[in-house]
């Protein structure tokens, strides 16, 4: 089950090696994203992300806000 | 959208995945460096000086305005313990009774912007709105620095 946490654990879990993943179009991707973050928008997430990411290692998923 | 994307990484095999709910709103909102071609640009909490007097409620007007106006400002921002604006006073509210608090001469609940606002945004509402400064808070309220018109709309013509 995904864990939800705020920014604080988020810098806690980078700091550990996390990988940061943004799920906004790439065009949103483009302007502004988190240091280190790639881009899989939402509808894009298949079976070829496994390649892009490493499943051994912790996985943050953003966007832009809560709503 | 990111609780889906969540669910569905889970679903191809990832076993720790981690939300961020607050996203990137709440990210730049702090303040937090970002990346891509918006990160070149100026923005509010970039030319908002941090260098800023500052007071408390229970200081005395007379004392502060001296304070203020001896390290050549002409604006103070009220603050707690924890940097979170609870005021501002600029000229108007300098000049009034020396005999005043600090808590009855400023101006409460001053509105305040995020440092991720572009330069270009903010030099344009404070001219509409005839604001000679804004205070530029993180999400949480805590002063970034105050942000003078005339340096907003300098930085604003350099883009």
């Amino acid at each position: 089950m995904p864990v939800e946490i705020d920014r604080q654990e988020v810098r806690r879990l980078l700091e550990r090696g996390a990988q940061l993943v943004e799920v906004l179009p790439s065009s949103e991707y483009d302007e502004d994203h988190l240091p280190g973050a790639v881009n899989v928008p939402l509808r894009r997430i298949d079976g070829q992300v496994a390649a892009l990411l490493d499943q051994n290692r912790p996985v943050i998923v953003y966007c832009w806000d809560a709503a | 959208m990111s609780p889906r994307a969540a669910w569905r990484l889970e679903s191809l095999g990832f076993a720790k995945v981690y939300d961020y709910v607050a996203g990137k709103l709440d990210w730049m909102a702090a303040g937090l460096p970002t990346e891509g071609t918006n990160a070149q640009r100026p923005r509010a909490g970039q030319v908002a000086r941090a260098d800023v007097p500052t007071c408390g409620l229970g200081e005395g007007l007379g004392a502060v305005r001296d304070r203020v106006r001896g390290q050549g400002w002409d604006a103070v921002v009220v603050v707690n313990d924890e940097r979170v604006v609870l005021g501002l006073l600029r000229s108007k509210e300098l000049a009034q009774d020396s005999g005043l608090t600090i808590e009855q001469a400023m101006r409460p609940g001053p509105s305040t912007f995020r440092p991720f606002v572009a330069i270009a945004e903010m030099a344009r509402f404070m001219t509409e709105h005839d604001l000679d400064s804004s205070p530029i808070t993180t999400s949480d309220g805590r002063l970034v620095g105050l942000l003078l018109r005339s340096d907003a709309v300098r930085e604003s013509q350099t883009e």
